[in-house]
């Protein structure tokens, strides 16, 4: 690195070990820059982290007001990588069968001393629902859906129902009173879909004969529980959903989103 | 006290809450100005604490209140109305400046700063605080775990996931394939025809009432008062057998609420001409057919030609004719809820032989 170091300008022994850290051969590789309070290492450390450089390396101001953006975006993100995280740690003691499931939550309560993994995952899917939709509306009321904006906004309404449907396939998975039966009054509404459903308007005239082409057993409430009621098929699709289809499809659409936000010219302001 | 809690029970009825809910909506749409104040918004940050702390010492209202998964309603509640507040607040001051020839706001700051510091310290922030919310929350609330399922013990209520009650609320008044699939469905795609059908290039990226009138008060309306406020309905209000249960009042599983709904056909066949029901359905549910399709293809036609001409010419047929169909979509829960509770309408269109009722 060409600049010169700006911390330390007295050698105290904190000073001297930082100094001796920051040139070994391990830090070195890991930190391509110096601290970042030069303009030049401002740059470097957005540029040079995977992470970071999800960020421009400049913003407009009216962009990093919480007035502008009530940060329930990236407020979103944190959440979900909350609940990704707590969600794996919760795998380790979940079993997805009719035997296991809820006898599993319970040890999960009554043996993890301290424990607050099911809490969190519990409370934060709660709480990234109204995340997403305090984010919806926020994007709305500044008008940041219009052009050259459009397609990000319906990305963005697409992860918007992943995220409901995230919650509502986790909502089965403790298999108690209270999980069967949310899902068992939300998916019943699949019954009644159009021509799909076996008690929707015109499943009725979908026969061959007197064969009727849509019934109980092949409709789409059976497609969405792999049975025709909340049994084990439907815990057993909603536990791969709820951790692994819907996470990984948030997560390629949570690129696309934030690709976009960048490559659409950054935070919305004010032509 | 038991006047004050007779009173809010009052207040509660889904008749009164929702012509409440909209009146208010209304009157703060109409006097932003008024709405916006700092006193306002502060003003009924402190009622709903009141509202919440008082009511907690009823036992009533705590077991409702206290359910764990509806603890974040609460929570919803408080945060959409200060959002509410907030962003029409912002709005309200970006019009002053531009009313003024100044630049509004956002404008004023559109200089770039570093994101490193000046961004990712506010990230570092927000994500602290969060994770400190999100902690203390579930150190103090256990998750909920009930009996163990049992397909042979439905309880009474039976209810979806918080957030799909608004969903479940639409079903007193809508049949499943309409309140479960359809207008869900419509919701999707209505939220996402949004940047297509709507021209207006003004308030891009900017806190605007003004420039965005018809806008943002559809949305607000089907945001707040209709999505946001059926959950509250359908959360706290509704007990067993879905009926109606005030915020301070006994969920008594017996009561009962007489239901004496008639479907327009029998208003018109049996009622008004009193001839009695014609035998094959498509006669019987002509009118009803009728009226929903004037609703559906004839009432877009009549806006284009009279009230919403301007509009008409501005965005042309295909966003016009579309941004009706999703409009009326939104409006046709209200107007059903108005006709349920002025004439006990039951179904418009009643043709339970193809599970086709509207």
């Amino acid at each position: 690195m060409a600049d010169t170091k700006t911390v330390a300008p007295k050698e105290g022994a904190l000073e001297r070990s930082w100094n001796w850290l920051t040139e070994t051969q391990i830090w070195k590789s890991v930190f391509r820059h110096n601290a970042p309070i030069t303009d030049r290492n401002r740059v470097l450390v957005v540029l040079s982290n995977v992470f970071l450089h999800l960020h421009p390396v400049r913003i407009r101001k009216s962009g990093v007001r919480l007035r502008y953006t009530w940060c329930m975006g990236g407020l979103s993100f944190f959440l979900f990588l909350t609940l990704t995280f707590t969600g794996v740690l919760l795998m380790f003691y979940y079993r997805p069968t009719l035997e296991y499931a809820y006898t599993d939550i319970v040890g999960l309560r009554e043996h993890v001393p301290l424990g607050i993994m099911r809490e969190m995952h519990r409370w934060g899917a709660h709480a990234m629902v109204i995340t997403v939709w305090l984010h919806m509306f926020r994007v709305f009321m500044t008008g940041s859906y219009k052009p050259p904006r459009e397609f990000n906004w319906n990305v963005g309404v697409i992860m918007l129902v992943l995220t409901l449907l995230l919650s509502f396939t986790g909502y089965l998975l403790p298999w108690d009173q209270l999980a069967i039966w949310a899902i068992t009054v939300g998916s019943n509404m699949a019954r009644a879909t159009p021509f799909l459903g076996y008690e929707g308007p015109g499943a009725s005239l979908l026969a061959l004969g007197d064969v009727q082409l849509i019934h109980a057993a092949d409709d789409a409430r059976f497609a969405l529980l792999g049975g025709t009621f909340v049994g084990e098929g439907a815990l057993l699709r909603f536990y791969v959903l709820h951790c692994v289809g819907l996470p990984l499809a948030i997560a390629v659409l949570m690129a696309v989103h934030f690709w976009r936000v960048r490559k659409d010219g950054g935070i919305s302001g004010p032509l | 006290m038991d006047a004050i809690k007779e009173f809010f029970n009052f207040f509660a009825d889904p008749r009164v809450f929702f012509l409440l809910t909209t009146g208010a909506f209304v009157f703060a749409v109409w006097r932003r100005d008024l709405f916006v104040k700092p006193s306002v918004g502060y003003g009924l940050q402190i009622f709903l604490v009141l509202f919440f702390g008082l009511g907690l010492l009823d036992e009533n209202f705590r077991l409702i209140i206290g359910k764990p998964d509806n603890v974040p309603i609460v929570g919803l509640i408080f945060l959409l109305l200060f959002f509410t507040w907030y962003s029409m607040r912002q709005a309200v001051l970006n019009d002053q400046r531009i009313a003024n020839a100044e630049p509004v706001a956002e404008k004023v700051e559109e200089d770039r700063v570093w994101v490193w510091p000046d961004l990712v310290y506010i990230e570092l922030i927000c994500l602290v605080l969060c994770s400190v919310v999100l902690i203390v929350w579930s150190i103090v609330l256990k998750a909920p775990l009930e009996q163990p399922a049992n397909a042979a013990a439905t309880p009474n209520p039976s209810k979806a996931p918080w957030y799909f009650l608004g969903l479940q609320e639409m079903l007193v008044y809508f049949d499943p394939w309409l309140a479960g699939v359809v207008l869900p469905s419509l919701i999707i795609v209505g939220l996402m025809a949004i940047p297509y059908i709507d021209t207006n290039p003004k308030g891009n990226g900017y806190y605007t009432f003004k420039e965005r009138k018809a806008e943002i008060t559809i949305f607000l309306f089907g945001f707040v008062v209709l999505w946001s406020s059926l959950i509250v309905l359908g959360t706290f209000l509704r007990g067993p057998n879905w009926n109606f249960f005030g915020p301070f009042e006994y969920w008594d599983i017996h009561k009962l609420e007489a239901l004496t709904n008639v479907n327009l056909s029998e208003y018109i066949w049996l009622r008004g001409l009193g001839v009695g029901m014609p035998s094959h359905w498509l006669f019987r549910e002509l009118p009803g057919i009728l009226l929903v399709s004037f609703y559906v293809f004839g009432l877009p036609v009549v806006f284009a030609r009279t009230v919403f001409k301007r509009y008409y010419e501005k965005l042309g047929p295909a966003r016009f004719y579309v941004t009706a169909f999703l409009f009326l979509s939104m409006l046709s829960l209200p107007v059903k809820m108005l006709a349920r509770w002025l004439f006990n309408l039951k179904y418009v269109v009643a043709i339970g032989e193809l599970f086709f009722n509207i």
